[in-house]
C-alpha cells in the first residue's frame, strides 16, 4: 500500500510537471535531430580552390576529377594570390595548385608537380581532406596510365570492402551512440533532480517521519522513472530506425534488455548523486559533470577509445555508457554478437548493483 | 490572551506517565569548519495529555529537539524516550505512533488536497474502509472540505498549514510534534490552528509539543519549556513564569507626544528592563524593587500616568534573556549628514497609484494605492503571500508593475530606476549578504557598489562599524554570525550610501525578541533624522511602532491609516479596546471571508 501510494504520487507529479516529460521525450528528439542532421563526421562538399595557371586539355581533365566529385565544392581560379586570399578568409579549406609548366612537364614525362595546401587547424578534417585529394588524384593517374596504355597490368590490386556500415554514413555510427548519451541524461539527471527536489521542498522530512521504509522510497522513485526512461528509449529507437534509416540488425529483445540494464545503472547514479547533494542545482551540476560529460567523451560514442592514452582508456572502464555504446553499436550495425554483448552486459549488471547498493547504504532514514 | 483557566484541560488518568523524556541529550553539527552545539545536555520530561510549548529565539535548538524526538537525528549523547520507546534504536516504531509536522510541511504542491491526503493515508497504512470517515472528520475540522480538488500549491499559507496538519493527523498519533506551525500564518488561520490543537487534546487524547516564536502563544500552553542556545532555561506553566515578575509591569499612558519618542526615553530609564509600545500606551517592566519614576525619565512637558498591570509571559521571557546577556547595549545612530531637510512638512516621497502586479493569471498585488510622507515609518502588515514583498520589489524598481504608477523620491521607476535607486536603501527578507565574505568585506563591497571611494568610504565604514557595534566582528565571516547580527550588518549595508528612503522587507522575522527591540530602536533613530522607513512585518505588535500602516491580504489593501484609527474600526460593544490582531481578523472576516487566494 505504501509503495503503491508513493508510485501514484510520483506518476501524478510527472503528469503535472511538464519538465520531466520534456526531459524524457523532448530532449531525445532535440538531441537526435541536432546530432543526426547537424553533426556529420563525413567531409562532403569541402570548399577547395583549384588554381590552374595555364588551362589546357590536360589540366581540364585533372580539374574535372575535382569538379565532379561529391566530396568537393571546387572553385577554379587562375592566380595563386587570389586562392591564398580566400584560404586565409576561411572560404576554402584546401588549395590544389597546378603551375603553368604542369602540362608541359607532363608531356615530357618529367616530374609534373601538384602542390596541395590543406588547412590543418582541424586535424581530423585535414586528414580526411588530404585523403580525398589523394584519392581523386590517384584516380586521375590511373585513368591517365590506362589511356596511355601503360598501367594495364598493375601487379597489386586492392579489393576494399567496408563491413557493418558499408555506406560509411556517420549517422549509422552516431545515432546508436547518441542513444546511450540520451539515456544517461534521462536516467541520471532526472532522478538526481527529483530526489534533490524532495529535500529542497521539505517533503523528504515529512516522508521520513512516516512509517515508510527507505527501500520503499527508493523503489517508489526507481520504477516510475524506469518506465519513463524506457519510453524515451523507445522513442529514440523509433527515430533512429525510421527517421535516420539506421539498420537494426540485432534483435529487439537484446536491445531492450541492454537498455533496461543501462537505465538501472543510470538511475542508480542519479539516486546516489541526489542522496549526496540535497539541492537541485548542485545535483544537476554533478549529474552533468559525472555522468553526461563522461558519457559524451569517454564512451566511444564519438571518440574512439582505442586511440586514447592508456590512462584515459583505463578511466573509461568506470563509465557505464561505454558498455552500453558497445552493445548498441553491435545490436544496430552488426547483429546479436554475443561475444560483445555478454561481457558488456555483465559489466552493466555489476555497475548497476554497485550504484544501487551504495545508494541503499547511504540513504538512512535520518536527516544527517 | 488566554488565562490559565480558559485553556481546555483533559481529565488525567492515573496511569499517565511522560510521553517524551529527554535525559542529558547533546547534539553538535559541523557547519563548514565551525561546530555548532545545537543542544547541550538537555533534560526535560513532557507530561501526557497537555500542550507543551517550546519557546526560544531562533537558533536555540527547537527544530533539532523536534527532529531528535521524531527519530530523524541521532543524539551524540543522552537518551530520548518517546512513548516508552527509544527514539534512536526504535525509530520506525516511534514514527508509526507519533505525528510530526516540520516547519515547512512537505506538501506536494503539484498534488491536490485529496491526493496529498491519499498519499499520507497510504504511507501511514490507514485502511481503505476507515478513510472516508477520517477524511470527513479532518476536512470538517480544518475547513478544507470545499477545496479537496484544489492543488496544494494554490492554497493560502494558512490553508497549507492546516492541510499539513490534516496529513499529519491522518492516522491519529498519540504524540503530536508541531514545529513552528503558526509562523508567517495570518491571524485568522492562527486562531483556527489553535482551536484545532485544543480539540485534538480534548477529543483524541493527544499530547502536543509545539514550538513557536510568538511569545503570546506561550500563554496558550499548559507548560512551557524555554530553550536558549541549546540549554533548557526552565520548564513551568506559563503563569508561574510571569508570577515571578508580578508587580513589576506597568502601563504608561500619556498624551500629546509621539509614542515612539516616549518609548525610547522610557527604555533608556533607570531600572527599566523592557519598554514596548502596547496599543497607544507604553508597557514598562522594571527591575526588582525599583519604582518607575516616569516623570524623571521623560524629557519635556509630557503628561504621563503610570498604572500597574499583571505581568505576562513575554515580560518574564525578556527579563530572563536580559539577565543572561548582561547589560543593555547603548544604541544611537547618528547619520553623518542628515538627509535633505524637510521642505514641506508633508512632502510625499512615495506615491503608489492603482498598482497591480500579475504573474500569469494570478494577481499577486491588485489595485494598491497609498503614499508615504518624508520621515514617516510606514508599515505593510500581512500574512505570508499577502503581496507585501511584491509591492516592495516594485517600489525598489526590481519588478515592473503590470498596471498603475509608482513614484519614489519624485522619480518614475520605469524611467529613472537607476537615479531613484541611488536614493533608496533596500534590505531583503533573506539579508542578501555575501556569507563567505567577512563583515568588513561586505561593507567594502556595498559601499563601492554605491559609488563611495577613498576617504569618504573609509569614513562611512568606520561609522557603520561603530554605530552598529560591529567593530569586534569586523573580520568574522558574515555567514557564521548569529541572525541578529546578520540583520544588523544587512541594515548597515543598506545605509552605506545614506539613502533618504529605507525599505525593510520582513527585517525581524526569525530574529529573537531582544534583537527585535534593538532593531526597532534603530528604526526610531532613523525616523528622527527624517529618513523615510517602509517596513513589512507579520508581527501584529510591531505594527504599533509605525506612524501609519496598510493591512494587506490576498494582494489588496484592506485598511490604511494610523494604528489607532485602524483599531478604532474594530471597536465593538464587547471589545472596547481591540488589539491590532483583533482589527486584522475583523477586517479579513468582513472583507472577503477567511478564504483568500484564487
Amino acid at each position: 500500500m505504501r509503495l503503491r501510494g508513493l508510485m501514484r504520487k510520483e506518476v501524478l507529479q510527472i503528469v503535472r510537471d511538464p519538465s520531466s516529460i520534456a526531459i524524457a521525450f523532448l530532449l531525445p528528439v532535440v538531441l537526435l535531430l541536432l546530432f543526426g542532421y547537424g553533426v556529420s563526421l563525413d567531409a562532403e562538399n569541402v570548399p577547395v580552390a583549384l588554381v590552374v595557371e595555364q588551362p589546357d586539355a590536360a589540366t581540364a581533365h585533372f580539374a574535372g576529377g575535382f569538379l565532379g566529385s561529391r566530396y568537393f565544392a571546387a572553385r577554379q581560379s587562375f592566380s595563386m594570390e587570389e586562392a591564398l586570399q580566400s584560404f586565409l578568409r576561411h572560404e576554402v579549406n584546401a588549395i590544389v595548385y597546378l603551375r603553368e609548366d604542369f602540362s608541359a612537364n607532363l608531356k615530357r614525362s618529367e616530374a609534373a608537380t601538384v602542390q596541395v595546401i590543406v588547412n590543418g587547424v582541424d586535424a581530423n578534417n585535414a586528414r580526411l581532406i588530404s585523403g580525398y585529394i589523394d584519392g581523386t588524384w590517384n584516380e586521375w593517374v590511373r585513368q591517365q596510365s590506362l589511356a596511355s596504355g601503360l598501367g594495364a597490368g598493375m601487379p597489386v590490386q586492392v579489393q576494399q570492402r567496408i563491413w557493418f556500415n558499408s555506406e560509411v554514413r556517420s549517422q549509422n555510427f552516431l545515432v546508436p551512440g547518441l542513444i546511450a548519451v540520451i539515456m544517461t541524461l534521462i536516467g541520471a539527471l532526472l532522478t538526481a533532480l527529483i530526489m534533490a527536489r524532495e529535500w529542497e521542498r521539505g517533503t523528504m522530512e515529512a516522508l521520513l517521519v512516516t512509517p515508510v521504509a527507505m527501500r520503499e522510497i527508493l523503489i517508489g522513485k526507481l520504477l516510475p522513472y524506469f518506465a519513463l526512461g524506457m519510453g524515451g528509449m523507445g522513442l529514440s529507437v523509433a527515430m533512429a530506425v525510421w527517421l535516420f534509416d539506421v539498420p537494426l540488425r540485432g534483435s529487439m529483445w537484446v536491445l531492450f534488455g541492454g537498455s533496461a540494464l543501462f537505465l538501472l545503472t543510470a538511475l542508480g547514479m542519479g539516486l546516489l548523486i541526489s542522496t549526496l547533494a540535497k539541492n537541485q542545482f548542485v545535483a544537476s551540476q554533478i549529474a552533468i559533470i559525472a555522468t553526461f560529460l563522461p558519457a559524451f567523451i569517454l564512451s566511444g560514442f564519438i571518440f574512439d577509445i582505442g586511440s586514447m592514452p592508456p590512462v584515459i582508456q583505463g578511466l573509461t572502464h568506470v563509465v557505464a555508457a561505454r558498455y552500453f555504446v558497445a552493445i548498441l553499436q553491435s545490436v544496430f550495425l552488426a547483429g546479436n554478437v554475443w561475444a560483445v554483448i555478454l561481457p558488456n552486459a555483465a559489466a552493466l549488471v555489476v555497475m548497476a548493483a554497485v550504484f544501487l547498493g551504495i545508494t541503499r547504504r547511504k540513504s538512512q532514514k535520518r536527516l544527517e | 490572551m488566554k488565562t490559565a483557566s480558559e485553556i481546555p484541560h483533559r481529565e488525567k488518568s492515573a496511569t499517565d506517565a511522560f510521553v517524551l523524556e529527554f535525559s542529558n541529550v547533546s547534539k553538535t553539527f559541523a557547519v563548514g569548519k565551525r561546530r555548532v552545539e545545537a543542544l547541550r545536555a538537555v533534560s526535560f520530561n513532557m507530561p501526557t495529555g497537555v500542550i507543551t510549548g517550546l519557546i526560544g529565539p531562533d537558533g536555540a535548538g527547537k527544530t533539532t529537539l523536534m527532529r531528535l524526538a521524531a527519530g530523524l537525528l541521532k543524539p551524540d549523547q543522552g537518551r530520548i524516550n518517546v512513548l516508552g520507546l527509544d527514539a534512536t534504536a526504535d525509530s520506525l516504531r516511534v514514527q508509526a505512533s507519533i505525528g510530526y509536522m516540520p516547519q515547512r510541511f512537505g506538501l506536494y504542491e503539484d498534488l491536490s488536497v485529496q491526493e496529498n491526503l491519499d498519499l499520507y493515508a497510504d504511507l501511514q497504512g490507514v485502511q481503505k474502509k476507515e478513510r472516508p470517515s477520517r477524511y470527513e472528520e479532518l476536512m470538517q475540522m480544518t475547513g478544507l472540505a470545499p477545496f479537496t480538488s484544489r492543488l496544494a500549491g494554490r492554497l493560502s499559507g494558512g490553508m497549507k498549514q492546516k492541510l499539513g496538519l490534516a496529513c499529519t493527523l491522518i492516522h491519529p498519533p498519540r504524540l503530536l510534534l508541531l514545529d513552528e506551525p503558526t509562523v508567517g500564518v495570518d491571524p485568522v488561520s492562527r486562531r483556527e490552528l489553535w482551536a484545532i490543537v485544543y480539540r485534538l487534546l480534548q477529543e483524541q487524547e493527544m499530547s502536543v509539543l509545539l514550538s513557536t516564536a510568538y511569545l503570546d502563544e506561550a500563554e496558550r500552553c499548559h507548560e512551557v519549556v524555554i530553550l536558549d542556545e541549546g540549554r533548557v532555561l526552565g520548564q513551568k506553566p506559563p503563569a508561574q513564569f510571569s508570577a515571578e515578575l508580578q508587580g513589576r509591569a506597568y502601563l504608561v499612558s500619556f498624551s500629546g507626544a509621539n509614542k515612539r519618542h516616549i518609548q525610547q526615553q522610557l527604555a533608556a530609564g533607570q531600572g527599566v528592563i523592557d519598554a514596548v509600545i502596547q496599543g497607544e500606551k507604553v508597557r514598562l517592566v522594571m527591575a526588582a524593587n525599583v519604582v518607575p519614576r516616569v516623570d524623571s525619565m521623560l524629557k519635556g512637558a509630557v503628561q504621563a500616568a503610570v498604572q500597574p498591570v499583571p505581568a505576562r509571559f513575554e515580560d518574564s521571557f525578556i527579563a530572563m534573556l536580559r539577565s543572561r546577556s548582561g547589560g543593555e547595549p547603548a544604541m544611537s545612530i547618528e547619520l553623518s549628514a542628515a538627509p535633505s531637510q524637510p521642505t514641506a512638512s508633508a512632502a510625499k516621497v512615495i506615491k503608489v497609484d492603482g498598482v497591480a502586479r500579475r504573474f500569469g493569471d494570478f494577481y499577486a498585488v491588485r489595485d494598491v494605492s497609498f503614499d508615504v510622507a518624508q520621515g514617516e515609518v510606514f508599515g505593510l502588515l500581512g500574512a505570508n503571500g499577502a503581496g507585501k514583498s511584491t509591492t516592495f520589489r516594485m517600489l525598489c524598481g526590481l519588478l515592473p508593475p503590470s498596471e498603475g504608477k509608482l513614484l519614489v523620491a519624485g522619480l518614475d521607476l520605469r524611467k529613472a530606476a537607476a537615479a531613484a535607486r541611488a536614493r533608496i536603501g533596500y534590505m531583503s527578507q533573506k539579508f542578501s549578504l555575501y556569507g563567505n565574505l567577512t563583515v568588513l568585506e561586505n561593507l567594502n563591497f556595498f559601499s563601492r557598489v554605491y559609488g563611495l571611494s577613498g576617504a569618504a568610504r573609509k569614513e562611512r565604514i568606520r561609522w557603520a562599524l561603530e554605530t552598529f557595534e560591529l567593530e569586534a566582528l569586523a573580520h568574522a565571516t558574515s555567514g557564521d554570525l548569529p541572525l541578529g547580527f546578520k540583520q544588523r550588518l544587512a541594515m548597515c549595508c543598506a545605509l552605506m550610501h545614506e539613502p533618504e528612503i529605507l525599505f525593510l522587507d520582513e527585517p525581524t522575522s526569525g530574529v529573537d525578541p531582544l534583537a527585535r527591540r534593538e532593531f526597532w530602536h534603530r528604526i526610531n533613530e532613523l525616523a528622527e533624522q527624517r529618513v523615510t522607513v517602509l517596513v513589512t512585518t507579520h508581527f501584529m505588535e510591531e505594527a504599533e511602532y509605525c506612524d501609519r500602516l496598510a493591512i494587506m491580504a490576498a494582494g489588496r489593501i484592506l485598511a490604511l491609516g494610523a494604528p489607532a484609527d485602524i483599531k478604532k474600526q474594530a471597536r465593538s460593544k464587547h471589545n472596547p479596546d481591540p488589539t491590532m490582531e483583533d482589527a486584522f481578523i475583523g477586517l479579513i472576516q468582513e472583507g472577503h471571508g477567511s478564504e483568500p487566494i484564487q
